[in-house]
């Protein structure tokens, strides 16, 4: 069960692709890398996540043209709180990317990239629903899976797992 | 929950447009969906999907489970494809584990993983062409669907609800005769798959009510972020099986279907000639299956046999360990992709180093593939929102979660 170090070393990660796409991009900051069981995260500043996609998602070397999923972890009472995932799929080159962003527990929000793929819709709808995690630019913001008139959002993790009596 | 309002015309004293509440009760949604049609006659202005009628917080409960007590619950997101969802989970924490498992396991997985989905996809075929207006499909459909849940009673003991793959391994021996079975399985159903076809294929009525029907083109399937048969269909050759292969896969020989129309005739031809796929896999599982432990060699995380407990001191301890305190994995974060009959299932495991997981995430095929529903529907009739909806294969379980 000897599992290799996480790779946390942005020079010797330079050379992935996308890592290469981002840092030449001027519009995008990359906060963070990390190569962990065979998976690579990127982390990126909050204002720059829709570039981020943008650019990934028109590359001509190595297209991320895929949006696999678009989650949130919690890390409360950690600041700062609440992580973003976007989970990128490049179908050509059969490779997979993850983009992180931290954001504040105070009034987390941030762009949406339903303008870079329509089908972030309902991702974001379960994050907003489920985290309270506020994207601007979204169509249609709104609770997906809670009722309309529920308060709170339930797998923050300072929200009981049995629910408020 | 949704709400719809009519688009405004220039003169409010003529609504063109109605609209209309479909379901959650409606038999051709399959289960719990609602969904709100403004319609112009009979022709659909505008469709939004309603759901969230099946949530039932189950990464929130996951949260509260050691990691082996987390398996019995992925089997109640996709109640169709519990064995896939049981693999899903299980190659996700052992990723985060670093585990390797041994062969006859991995071979083990992918039979009934194959087995699966030709259960789920014999559901989805019956229940589409029911909705179509073809009866008879279904109770061929279901004829041999019981034969596959029959042979998960055999392995796991449940029909439904099977939890049989557990972190490092499986949790039973085959039982004695099930191969047999499974052999005796596979000899046979290729005639059943040439039934339902004799019945659906070359069908006019059903060509007419599919062909050209429910349209969806390869850009806005990748765009919407569709997966499995839905986006094979529109002509986009990607199957995770086979181009990022998990469980030794790799080891087996498989044509990914795939047609070009993107209609609703395209999903299903892709969907019959995976039947096909899968029991040729299921065939060569069959024949390569290696012998061997069924365990990885892990003691603090595989639960020991019974009779190593009832004799030695330490399985003994270990199997306490295990069941009281569950065992710790390493911090870190995955996420783990299978080819579920639906499509792309993912799981995003995050561990902070404890014996519960800190976040499980469920990456819903059917959640993704629902959202290109008002793209196939909209300026068409109210009849083919039915076949669109059983083309796309969806199931509320796993929406909702």
């Amino acid at each position: 069960m000897a599992l290799p170090p996480a790779i946390i070393d942005l020079e010797q990660l330079k050379g992935h692709p996308a890592i290469a796409r981002l840092l030449a991009a001027d519009s995008v900051a990359v906060e963070g890398v990390k190569f962990d069981r065979d998976e690579m995260t990127i982390y990126v500043t909050r204002d720059s996540i829709r570039n981020a996609c943008a650019l990934l998602r028109e590359d001509p070397n190595c297209p991320f043209n895929y949006l696999s999923d678009i989650t949130c972890v919690d890390w409360y009472p950690q600041e700062p709180r609440f992580e973003v995932v976007y989970h990128l799929l490049s179908i050509p080159r059969k490779e997979r990317v993850r983009l992180k962003v931290k954001l504040d527990g105070s009034s987390p929000a941030l762009e949406s990239v339903t303008s870079v793929w329509p089908g972030a819709d309902y991702f974001e709808r379960e994050v907003f629903d489920l985290f309270g995690v506020r994207f601007a630019g979204h169509p249609y913001l709104r609770r997906l899976l809670m009722p309309e008139d529920w308060e709170g959002h339930p797998l923050r993790k300072d929200y009981p797992v049995e629910g408020y009596r | 929950m949704a709400h719809l309002n009519p688009t405004l015309t220039a003169d409010p004293g003529q609504d063109r447009t109605m609209i209309l509440n479909m379901g959650p009760q409606h038999p051709s949604t399959h289960g719990v969906l609602r969904v709100l049609l403004e319609i112009d006659g009979e022709t659909i202005v505008r469709i939004m999907p309603d759901i969230g009628y099946l949530h039932t917080g189950i990464e929130k409960t996951c949260e509260a489970k050691f990691y082996q007590q987390v398996v019995p619950l992925t089997d109640r997101i996709d109640y169709l494809c519990p064995l896939t969802n049981n693999l899903c989970y299980v190659l996700a924490v052992e990723k985060l584990l670093g585990l390797e498992i041994p062969p006859k396991a991995q071979w083990m997985r992918v039979l009934l993983n194959e087995l699966t989905r030709i259960n789920s996809h014999l559901v989805w075929l019956g229940t589409h062409a029911l909705d179509i207006g073809a009866m008879t499909v279904f109770l061929y459909c279901f004829r041999e669907r019981e034969d596959v849940l029959r042979m998960f009673e055999m392995v796991s003991g449940q029909r439904m609800m099977t939890s049989y793959f557990r972190v490092g391994g499986l949790a039973l021996e085959p039982p004695l005769g099930f191969f047999d079975k499974v052999r005796d399985f596979a000899r046979r159903f290729p005639q059943r798959v040439d039934e339902y076809e004799n019945l659906l294929t070359g069908n006019p009525i059903w060509m007419m009510r599919t062909k050209g029907v429910a349209r969806i083109t390869a850009e806005d399937a990748i765009a919407l972020g569709t997966s499995g048969p839905t986006l094979r269909g529109s002509g986009v050759d990607f199957d995770l099986r086979r181009d990022m292969p998990y469980s030794g896969y790799e080891n087996f020989k498989f044509q990914v279907p795939v047609a070009q129309e993107g209609d609703v005739f395209a999903r299903y031809i892709c969907r019959v000639r995976e039947l096909r796929e899968s029991i040729n896999i299921v065939r060569q599982a069959l024949d390569g299956m290696p012998e061997g432990p069924i365990k990885a060699d892990a003691p603090k995380v595989v639960l020991p046999d019974r009779e190593k407990m009832k004799t030695q001191m330490e399985a003994l301890i270990y199997h306490f360990k295990i069941i009281t305190e569950g065992f710790a994995v390493p911090e870190g974060e995955v996420y783990q992709a299978v080819e579920s009959p639906r499509g792309e299932m993912g799981y995003y495991v995050v561990s902070d180093g404890t014996a519960k997981p800190y976040r499980v995430h469920m990456r819903a095929a059917c959640l993704a593939n629902l959202q290109a529903l008002p793209k196939m529907c909209e300026g068409r009739l109210i009849a083919d929102v039915v076949a669109a909806i059983g083309s796309i294969d969806i199931v509320l379980g796993e929406i909702d979660r």
